[in-house]
């Protein structure tokens, strides 16, 4: 098929957001309390570009999806139980850090090498997906310089759906400022993805969809290529959580203009 | 290497146990399938389930659309599909005890209710899948299995209908009042049959389609009592009675039905034969049930232990907040960090209860494992016997006469070491399927029962006292973790299946099997060298418990009382029961040792449990030694009540007085034995006042063993309440996620 896709997302696990992230200083720099002990998921602006690009796989008939993850294998193999039920993948495995922590440049270099050596990848083809933000610390620039690296110039960030056109080309719903949507048309592959939340819910586990991923996803495991990323140059300054702050008031029949000037206050006095 | 008991711990649980440490403990650490049936059950637990518990639909006995929507749950998920092979449409191969005890752990966590109503359609079908004929299988099956994405079909539901209304609401399975009768039976067609029965507390009967119903024979040419199929639809009365006003498990239809239907004599599960103008069905209600049972009882038990484990992060949180937003709590301080936790007995409660529900489910687990290790064995074994004409009932309990003593003589060379063990009968028994059969089959008729009557007896005290760690917030609708549901349930699930008293039942006979008991012997070995590697596990402590009831068995087999009645016998409960009761503290507790030394043996090759695994493994021996203790009080208490329970006590009488010293004797011994009368208790004197107390000191004559065992077993407690100070440390100090994870 001419017009078919060749869909990588990019996806790391990061620990259930519902678990105490208190950060500590290792001997590799900043990380996590007890971070490998901690239950992980998937990132879940990852997943949701997971979802989409199994959706549009289905679609354009010939497309082919594959998910692309740097984590410890260990802990990559129990995310997967669960990511595997969710859709039908292939899964190429980084055996590596998962820790928000990482440097982006040396982690956007490992995953470039990765999407190279998928087999039969034609890089015409590929729309490299992602989210926009990370679940780990929001930084939000790997997927961007996984793009680069590859050398695809068209980048799109934000994204909440993606329409494929009968030529080859597909529409992009864009997020910009002022809480707009942008549409944009591209005349086609490579692309690189970032989404926001799109517009599809998680999919159910389905044990059998998980079965049939199965067959592939446990030798891609075992054959995880090792990650190269070093602490070597990189340097916080300083990591702490962000304050959790509650203020309530009850106020009864404000006019929402007064609420939002008020709130805009509280922000900008942050 | 060996540890030192009293080495100083410094590492420590940091985190509550999460997957990798559960696959480990429970065996599934291989196996993907089942670690994804967990996710996906899970994943239902804690968003459809929870959010019907939160919203109240618990308050309602009728079954509504609401509750329906988690048939739809079950079926998208996979539940529904895990008990059918994939020629069926399932997609698990090979056995699903262990399976289907791990969805019913899952739901447990969150509501029982909900694990009740996925298990009982698999109820339905056990029968079926046990005894049914290759024609039932296939049409139940695959009516029961969910349809494929894009087919349009409604997959059947299924009920089993055992229970009837007997007077005194008493429930003996093995007298029907259903009753079964020939309709219709022309000459060279099969028969049509009439079945009649009212049943009572029948689970998924709100929307089954079809029912397995136990019924008896009322007809001179019908054979006995057997289980048929009914279906909705089938001509005659299929009305699904009025729902159960039941207090608990309000996720699970349960309703009284009454059929009177006329069905084909093909419905009788297993089918029949035709002997002499009579309709003789394969199988009995009651072997059909006893296959069924033996597995399904199982996920029962763990039910209550998923619960009493599920409360475990409730409470550390409602502890440590206890404080935090008064006065009196100010960040930073102990009384904020800490809250209740700043309190010993908040801490070594929490530390009890937890280990009740590890051994709890380590027994569970351990049983579900059995039987998928015994399904394939019972295979080969029904094929052999079948290749050597060896019917089925008498003709095979003969034949495993023979069986049985190979199986005790592959147990005593086991005991020689390898050099002595005479090599090729070694070898040949080993790897006879029938000798590991016997084995294997004489350790699940205990385990099973032991699991049902422990974990629902023990894990309901325990859920109660759950609830009291949580202050009045634990017996309220808003209590986080639905903690008073859950302890309410517990109630139910101890009668599920057969009640405590049928468990007990059950195990005095099992337990009396020299196969079990002789491997029973071989476990007190193992804990023992268990114990000299991993001394602070308890395991010692188990081994003299252990030692101690066996001893007490067979005492208790050869004892008669004190009118000269013998005391182990089917009608004597006040000994058998509580004899099965401590058996079951032993086994839990021996179970949980067992998984542990996995854990210890496996861990480290995980490399996420490497970081916290000797913090891990610390806590979870403590938490064995906690439980070893607790068993070993149990077990010794019972059976110096056992022991000693039955002798008559002296009296202040002249037998009594025969073994009473008088004043005079005594100064005369004086100067034989200086001393003797500071020792001598029973002193008389010759006006005949004797010492204020009911009578002398009973004699210990014969049970001098018994004596030496009760008091070296006291001795082994050393240790374990440093265990439990330690344990208490720890949960003190487990990081905690920042929210309960449902209802999602």
């Amino acid at each position: 098929m001419s017009n078919s896709f060749q869909v990588v997302v990019c996806a790391s696990v990061v620990p259930d957001p519902l678990q105490t992230l208190e950060p500590v200083s290792g001997p590799n720099g900043p990380a996590l309390k007890n971070e490998m002990m901690l239950p992980a998921i998937l990132d879940p602006w990852a997943a949701h570009a997971l979802y989409e690009g199994a959706n549009l796989v289905k679609q354009v008939a010939g497309s082919s999806l594959w998910l692309v993850s740097m984590a410890p294998k260990a802990k990559l193999q129990q995310v997967m139980m669960t990511v595997a039920q969710k859709v039908p993948l292939q899964l190429v495995a980084v055996d590596g850090p998962s820790s928000g922590f990482a440097d982006a440049h040396q982690t956007a270099t490992t995953l470039a090498a990765a999407v190279r050596t998928i087999p039969g990848i034609d890089l015409s083809k590929l729309l490299l997906f992602g989210g926009w933000e990370s679940a780990s610390r929001s930084a939000g620039v790997t997927l961007q310089l996984v793009g680069e690296e590859l050398g695809i110039v068209d980048q799109f960030q934000g994204v909440d759906a993606i329409t494929p056109q009968t030529d080859g080309s597909f529409e992009v719903l864009e997020r910009i400022e002022g809480a707009r949507h942008q549409v944009s048309v591209c005349a086609g592959p490579p692309a690189v993805l970032g989404w926001a939340t799109g517009s599809l819910g998680e999919p159910r586990n389905d044990p059998q969809v998980g079965m049939a991923n199965m067959r592939t996803l446990m030798p891609a495991l075992q054959r995880a290529m090792a990650g190269t990323v070093s602490s070597d140059g990189l340097h916080y300054a300083n990591v702490t959580t962000p304050k959790q702050q509650r203020q309530t008031r009850i106020v009864k029949d404000m006019p929402t203009d007064e609420v939002a000037r008020e709130l805009v206050h509280w922000i900008t006095q942050e | 290497m060996a540890t030192s008991v009293s080495r100083v711990r410094c590492e420590t649980l940091r985190t509550l146990p999460e997957d990798n440490v559960r696959q480990i403990l429970w065996r599934f650490a291989d196996r993907c399938d089942l670690q994804m049936l967990v996710q996906s059950a899970r994943e239902v637990a804690r968003g459809p389930v929870a959010r019907l518990v939160a919203g109240g639909l618990r308050s309602t006995h009728e079954w509504t659309e609401q509750k329906a929507t988690l048939l739809e749950a079950f079926d998208q998920s996979g539940i529904t599909a895990v008990f059918m092979d994939p020629e069926q449409g399932g997609y698990l191969v090979g056995p699903k005890n262990l399976a289907l005890a791990l969805i019913a752990f899952e739901l447990a966590w969150v509501d029982a209710g909900a694990a009740t109503c996925s298990l009982a359609g698999c109820l339905a079908l056990a029968p079926i899948h046990e005894r049914g004929t290759p024609e039932q299988r296939a049409r139940y099956m695959s009516l029961a299995v969910p349809p494929l994405p894009g087919t349009d079909r409604k997959p059947w539901r299924g009920a089993f209908c055992l229970t009837e209304p007997l007077p005194y609401v008493g429930v003996d399975t093995g007298i029907l009042s259903g009753k079964l009768r020939v309709a219709e039976w022309d000459d060279g067609k099969e028969p049509l049959l009439h079945l009649e029965k009212r049943g009572r507390f029948i689970t998924n009967m709100g929307f089954a389609n079809f029912v397995t119903v136990a019924v008896d024979s009322a007809d001179e040419r019908i054979k006995g009592s057997c289980i048929v199929l009914v279906e909705e639809g089938d001509p005659g009365i299929f009305d699904r009675g009025t729902p159960t006003r039941k207090l608990v498990h309000q996720l699970s239809s349960t309703c009284d039905p009454i059929f009177n239907l006329t069905v084909p004599a093909s419905r009788i599960i297993g089918g029949y034969t035709v002997k002499d103008g009579t309709i003789v069905p394969n199988y009995s209600h009651g072997e059909v049930i006893e296959a069924v049972f033996k597995r399904t009882r199982v996920t029962v038990a763990l039910m209550s232990s998923a619960k009493l484990l599920s409360a475990v992060e409730p409470i550390i949180r409602y502890q440590r907040g206890r404080f935090r937003g008064s006065e009196q709590a100010k960040a930073g301080m102990l009384r904020y960090e800490l809250g209740l936790q700043q309190r010993q007995d908040a801490l070594h409660r929490l530390a009890s209860l937890w280990a009740i529900g590890e051994a709890g489910a380590s027994l569970g687990f351990a049983a579900a494992r059995l039987y998928d290790e015994l399904d394939s064995l019972e295979r080969e074994k029904n094929e052999i016997l079948d290749a050597k004409g060896v019917r089925r009932g008498k003709s095979e309990l003969k034949f495993f006469r023979d069986v049985n003593q190979s199986a005790l003589e592959l147990l005593r060379q086991e005991n020689n070491s390898p050099e002595k063990r005479k090599a090729v009968c070694y070898d040949e028994l080993k790897a006879d399927p029938l000798v590991q059969f016997a084995l294997q089959d004489a350790v699940a008729n205990v385990l099973c029962p032991a699991a049902k009557l422990w974990n629902t007896g023990t894990g309901a005290n325990a859920m109660r006292e759950a609830l009291s760690l949580m202050g009045g917030y634990g017996i309220t609708e808003d209590c986080p973790g639905f903690l008073a549901y859950k302890w309410m349930d517990t109630q139910l699930e101890a009668t599920y299946e057969g009640p405590e008293a049928v468990q007990r039942r059950n195990l005095s006979v099992t337990m009396t099997s020299e196969l079990f008991l002789a491997q029973f012997q071989q476990w007190i070995l193992e804990m023992r060298r268990i114990a000299e590697h991993r001394p602070g596990t308890g395991a010692c402590t188990l081994a003299t418990a252990m030692q101690l009831w066996l001893w007490t068995y067979r005492h208790l087999q050869v004892a008669t009382d004190a009118d000269g009645g013998a005391l182990y016998q089917s009608a004597r409960q006040g000994v058998t029961f509580p004899l099965a009761d401590a058996l079951c503290w032993l086994l839990a507790s021996r179970q949980q040792t067992l998984d542990l030394i996995e854990l210890e043996t496996k861990g480290p090759a995980n490399p996420v449990l490497a970081e916290g695994l000797e913090g891990t493994l610390n806590f979870f021996s403590d938490l064995c030694h906690i439980q070893a203790a607790r068993a070993a009080g149990e077990a010794g208490r019972i059976c110096a009540e056992l022991v000693f329970g039955y002798n008559r006590h002296p009296a202040w009488d002249e037998a009594g007085y025969k073994g009473c010293y008088r004043n005079d004797e005594l100064d005369s011994l004086e100067g034989l034995i200086p001393g003797i009368s500071a020792c001598a208790t029973d002193v008389v004197s010759e006006d005949g006042s004797h010492p204020v107390k009911a009578g002398p000191c009973a004699s210990c004559h014969g049970l001098e063993a018994f004596q030496r065992l009760r008091s070296k077993l006291d001795g082994c407690l050393t240790g374990a309440q440093l265990a439990k100070d330690r344990a208490a440390e720890a949960i003190s100090k487990v990081m905690i996620p920042e929210a309960l994870d449902y209802p999602r």
